[in-house]
């Protein structure tokens, strides 16, 4: 058996009439980045709050925080999104459920993916952000706070500019994972461009250059983050500080 | 709250479900030891082995790290078959989804497992190779008998963290329709129209597995610790 290698199978017309078969590419790349990047920068504030959660003095607060990171970091991610797309809307007060089933299909997929990783990967930087709390020398917070300040003055001040600019390289990695982890949002219908690179494969009998495509295009979006991740680090590093 | 629950339903899918969970943890002991095999290999070539290899080995580190877990399933599901059948003139070979996904996590956590190696081979002391040396060890057998068992003793808690890993990535076999846990779990859900108690009850175990894990992680970086 011989392929056919066919390049420009991407300036064909889909034979389900969703227009060129590029655009079946571009369109999940865009459902790609805008889920990733949204659930990065809500799960970047959420997980902040819950690492410094684990690090108060609070036991109830510490503690609820501790079981939210421990149990959305020790369960597969794509179980979560099964949890939250067909059991949750089941267990909500009957009009609220009832209210998310009837939404637009799409928009209720949507949602449910953001929300899954948004809480999935505040787990993970949460962690991080503890780890980086409490790799500050606790004779900084008492120095700080027999100067006056607040707990809160603390945290804003002291402990989480030195903690941000700690856990940067580690945050790298987690800020790929959303990239990667949101490849489960077609497991439920939305396609993204793990998704819509299946579709393409099968609608267009040229499997091998779809998921090529594909797979250069994950390269290059890790590339970037590597890029900007690197230059922020550089941008906020303290002279003299962690190796400058 | 209207929802009725019937926890019975879990006890009629138990067999079945008994199955998904020994496919579940079948995939994870392949994947687990191929994985740590290849991916030492891996690492020793990326630290001793000649300068077009250590390129080649960290373009397929960087290649595997780079793209979606499911994506590279379906690499193995949809393409590798017709590659098979190239290579070996068959026309009416298959490849089972079984095999499909056992390379694709035996090679995906290979990547993974090389990065923890070659972190653990840097965690030796360099002095430690010349002094074999001049022991009259040749390099493979410094490398066996000296570097790699402090290298895997020093990085056994990630070792453990990246099998946790594993485990929760075998769930996405669910996209090729493997009965692995998960997948069975949703079948027998579906068919009975109890997803609410089969994917908490998933949840839940999973949860005390990886817990498991973790415990297990904490143990060994105590027992290291405590220089043992």
């Amino acid at each position: 058996m011989n392929y056919n290698w066919d390049w420009l199978v991407f300036f064909r017309q889909s034979v389900t009439g969703e227009g060129y078969y590029w655009e079946m590419i571009a369109r999940g790349l865009g459902w790609t980045v805008t889920i990733s990047l949204l659930s990065w920068f809500l799960a970047l504030g959420i997980g902040t709050a819950a690492g410094v959660a684990r690090t108060l003095r609070n036991p109830a607060v510490r503690w609820t925080a501790t079981v939210y990171v421990h149990c959305f970091r020790n369960t597969p991610v794509l179980v979560q999104l099964f949890i939250w797309y067909f059991v949750v809307p089941e267990l909500l007060p009957a009009k609220w459920g009832d209210a998310v089933k009837q939404m637009n299909p799409a928009l209720n997929q949507f949602l449910t993916v953001v929300v899954c990783l948004t809480l999935y990967t505040a787990a993970k930087a949460a962690e991080q952000v503890r780890a980086g709390i409490e790799s500050v020398p606790a004779s900084q917070t008492h120095a700080a706070l027999a100067m006056g300040l607040t707990t809160a003055g603390v945290y804003r001040h002291v402990l989480l500019p030195q903690a941000f600019r700690i856990v940067l390289p580690p945050m790298t990695s987690d800020f790929l994972n959303v990239f990667k982890n949101s490849a489960v949002a077609m497991t439920i219908g939305l396609m993204e461009l793990t998704g819509q690179t299946r579709q393409l494969s099968e609608f267009s009998a040229q499997p091998f250059e779809a998921f090529v495509a594909a797979t250069v295009v994950y390269m290059v979006i890790t590339y970037l983050v590597i890029l900007l991740m690197r230059w922020i680090e550089n941008r906020s590093r303290i002279p003299g500080y962690l190796g400058a | 709250m209207g929802y009725d629950f019937e926890w019975g339903t879990l006890l009629r899918a138990w067999p079945y479900l008994a199955e998904g969970m020994a496919m579940t943890l079948f995939l994870v002991a392949v994947a687990m030891t191929l994985g740590i095999l290849i991916g030492t290999v891996l690492a020793v070539v990326r630290i001793f082995g000649p300068r077009p290899l250590q390129i080649a080995a960290g373009g397929y580190v960087n290649l595997f790290r780079s793209v979606p877990l499911i994506l590279t399933i379906f690499w193995f599901y949809f393409l590798m078959p017709p590659v098979m059948r190239m290579i070996t003139g068959d026309q009416n070979l298959t490849i089972g989804a079984i095999y499909s996904a056992l390379a694709a996590l035996t090679l995906a956590e290979a990547a993974y497992y090389c990065e923890i190696m070659r972190a653990g081979i840097g965690s030796v002391r360099g002095g430690q190779m010349h002094a074999a040396m001049a022991l009259g060890m040749t390099r493979s057998q410094a490398l066996l008998s000296v570097i790699l068992p402090q290298a895997f003793r020093n990085m056994t808690p990630s070792l453990i963290n990246q099998t946790v890993a594993l485990l929760k990535d075998t769930s996405l076999v669910y996209v090729i329709s493997l009965n692995d846990f998960l997948g069975a779990a949703t079948k027998l859900g579906q068919r009975d129209g109890r997803l609410v108690e089969m994917y908490l009850f998933v949840a839940a175990v999973y949860l005390a597995l990886c817990s498991l894990g973790v415990w297990l992680v904490g143990y060994f970086q105590k027992k290291r610790a405590a220089g043992a």
